[in-house]
């Protein structure tokens, strides 16, 4: 029988290397600990709490609880009876005095526009009514006596509710709970989903078609002239995005650079100065800019590695110069082109500022709909929502550019 | 002998395609290049246009003047909003760079269990728009400023910058170590030098070039912010981006333009330090020379 192999000290060696491997594990990822546990802190969870905004929805349950309690045996089907007004006259008459009302009504009213001045108005009298409540309330606003009124209500009685994504898709509940599209009038967010998509396939698309000549080019000139290129490519990225969003504005706006140089040329005079900037197509030019730079590195990189030899073996095997590289060139640049394009349409999809100052009516996109109802509207469930769903977007291309490129080749300049 | 040179064979067609090719290139670059070079003229105008006036063109001296730059220098608000960049990203930099470059020591060794996923999520701040990071940090900070004020307060600033930073820092640091050698830790270890020495001394000084570059990108990332800072700054901390976004959307001066051109100077200096940095960084570890 063999012996079994030992260290000097005489443990079993297997032993000895397991533990020393472990140690040297240990040792990594205490490393990487800091940074960890600085970022699950002040990165992934804070998102956490806003995808959990998303659903919470404590308002209703908590400032209305005696009506929440009886719409919970409602069916639905009609107005509800005298029990549900006065459990209602009771709710709003505390929550006026808690100056919670406020809240209620706005809440509501991002739900069923209209019904803020139904709370707060109603509110007011309810104070002075006395037994039995249902006349008094229909006679005052005759939102009372509709079914839409108190399905809203029900709807948003429970804390943790879907009606935020059902909202950032433009559908909600209807009194029967199924869920039904809203009003054509308010439809906004799938067109918007729609226009950023849209959008953001034009740029990488654009990226694209300028940036490959000039990666080509970067990656066939001898390293000291590329160098100098290459600068061209990189200033701008590391210019200021502010200065570079300054800079379309100048040149493309109707008294603008391009416009001036257009009317001294000749090719429009003055009265037909063209509206180039704050609409989608000044967003598009002045994004396309951007992020060309991040589509030229991976082309380029990608290129660099192409040995010239196979392009004059395929013309030497008798294919045309242009054949040669459609066959031979283009689709070992395929890896390149995937790269720059995922991470041009990752980074347009998400983009916020330049949109939001150059984009002016038809150029916005889902960011800004997110910036606009955290800080104007402050329908925080919502605006989270509408994040949520642009997460998971940002989130699937992450995990496909992973698999397809790999993060650790993801390269800065 | 390049590709892109015109073989001496070649047709007519061949030569047009050529040259049409190479104009296509000088297009793209001038599309590049040219809207941030326009500002650098125009923030020297006398007038408050933002386009060329006809005495500009011709070049007559009094059309130039320095009035924007010294209506930026006088303004109290840009001057705080400089002194504000500047000591935010200073903080920010500093966090990020010590946490990323640990991180990064620990993501490239062998033994780093889970490697993919950590690096995942320690690169995600890059990825995830940056209006996501800014709601949730907003809703976070709301949440903890009773125990620790967070909204409106530089530290707050600070912190989420950091985050925002440190995957550049993780990027160019793996990179850098991607070359290393470890045989060289080994063998200062066996001369007989304590950990915390073969640190300093000998890993350190061979990914300094991409620590750097790591730092330098990490600043630039702060001191060009506004969403984070338009969501969780008051005005105390007023940053150049934010006065810069403030200008564009509200009253447009010409004043913008000289900022534009100064933040474009300094971009400059980053990326010749950056590109000087890359080189020797490449030399050091004997690779193809750049």
């Amino acid at each position: 029988m063999s012996e079994q192999l030992t260290t000097v000290d005489g443990r079993p060696l297997k032993a000895a290397l397991a533990r020393a491997e472990r140690t040297k594990r240990i040792r990594a990822l205490l490393l990487v600990m800091p940074l960890f546990i600085f970022i699950f802190f002040s990165f992934l969870y804070p998102i956490a709490l806003m995808l959990y905004r998303s659903v919470e929805n404590p308002l209703i349950a908590e400032q209305m609880p005696n009506t929440v309690a009886v719409l919970e045996n409602w069916d639905g089907n009609e107005v509800p009876g005298e029990e549900a007004f006065a459990a209602l006259a009771k709710d709003l008459v505390a929550a006026r005095e808690s100056r919670e009302i406020g809240k209620i009504a706005t809440r509501l009213n991002f739900e069923t526009p209209g019904l803020r001045s139904v709370i707060t108005g109603t509110g007011r009298k309810a104070e002075r009514w006395e037994p039995p409540y249902k006349q008094q309330f229909i006679d005052a606003r005759k939102e009372w006596g509709e079914l839409e009124t108190w399905a809203t209500l029900k709807r948003l009685s429970p804390t943790i509710t879907s009606v935020n994504y059902l909202a950032a898709v433009d559908r909600k509940y209807d009194v029967h709970g199924n869920i039904v599209m809203i009003g054509s009038d308010y439809q906004i967010y799938v067109d918007l989903f729609m226009r950023t998509m849209w959008m953001s396939v034009v740029v990488t698309v654009s990226c694209l078609i300028l940036g490959f000549p000039i990666s080509y080019m970067l990656a066939s000139l001898p390293l000291r002239h590329s160098n100098l290129l290459m600068i061209l490519v990189l200033l701008p990225f590391w210019t200021s995005l502010l200065v570079r969003t300054t800079s379309w504005i100048v040149l493309l706006q109707t008294q603008g650079v391009l416009n001036d140089l257009m009317v001294w040329v000749g090719i429009i005079n003055d009265a037909q100065r063209i509206q180039l900037i704050f609409n989608a197509q000044g967003t598009v030019i002045a994004m396309t800019q951007i992020l060309l730079p991040f589509m030229v590195l991976p082309l380029y990189s990608v290129m660099k590695t192409i040995p010239p030899s196979y392009l004059r073996a395929a013309e030497s095997l008798g294919a045309h110069r242009f054949l040669a590289f459609w066959r031979i060139y283009v689709p070992n640049t395929l890896p390149g082109i995937g790269a720059g394009c995922l991470l041009v349409f990752i980074l347009a999809i998400g983009y916020y500022i330049t949109p939001a100052l150059v984009g002016g009516q038809d150029g916005q996109m889902i960011s800004n709909m997110i910036a606009f109802h955290m800080q104007k509207s402050l329908n925080w469930g919502l605006a989270a929502a509408l994040g949520g769903i642009l997460l998971g977007g940002v989130i699937i291309l992450y995990w496909l550019y992973n698999k397809l490129v790999g993060i650790d080749r993801l390269k800065m300049g | 002998m390049s590709q892109i040179s015109l073989p001496d064979h070649a047709g007519p067609i061949e030569t047009i395609w050529h040259w049409l090719y190479i104009a296509i290139c000088c297009l793209v670059f001038l599309f590049l290049i040219a809207p941030i070079m326009v500002i650098v003229p125009l923030s020297f105008n006398a007038e408050p246009y933002f386009t060329f006036t006809k005495e500009m063109m011709s070049l007559d001296p009094a059309a130039f003047s320095m009035r924007w730059y010294e209506d930026f220098m006088n303004k109290d608000i840009w001057r705080a909003s400089i002194g504000n960049s500047f000591f935010i990203a200073f903080f920010a930099t500093i966090l990020s760079t010590a946490l990323g470059t640990l991180a990064a020591l620990g993501l490239s060794r062998s033994e780093m269990p889970y490697k993919g996923l950590f690096m995942g999520l320690l690169i995600s701040p890059m990825i995830v728009p940056v209006i996501i990071t800014a709601a949730g940090v907003f809703f976070f900070y709301a949440t903890v400023n009773e125990y620790f004020p967070l909204t409106g307060t530089y530290q707050g600033v600070i912190l989420a910058h950091a985050v925002l930073g440190t995957p550049f820092v993780v990027i160019t640091v793996t990179a850098t170590l991607s070359g290393f050698d470890h045989s060289l830790t080994r063998a200062g270890a066996m001369l007989g030098a304590d950990p915390t020495t073969v640190f300093f001394k000998i890993i350190m000084p061979l990914i300094l070039p991409g620590v750097i570059s790591g730092a330098l990108f990490a600043f630039v990332t702060s001191f060009d912010e506004v969403v984070v800072v338009l969501f969780v700054a008051s005005v105390e901390q007023q940053t150049i981006p934010r006065q810069m976004w403030a200008g564009i959307r509200e009253s447009i001066s010409p004043t913008i333009l000289a900022v534009a051109t100064i933040l474009i100077c300094i971009s400059i200096m980053l990326l010749a330090t950056v590109e000087l940095l890359r080189r020797r960084s490449e030399r050091l570890r004997g690779m193809s020379p750049g």
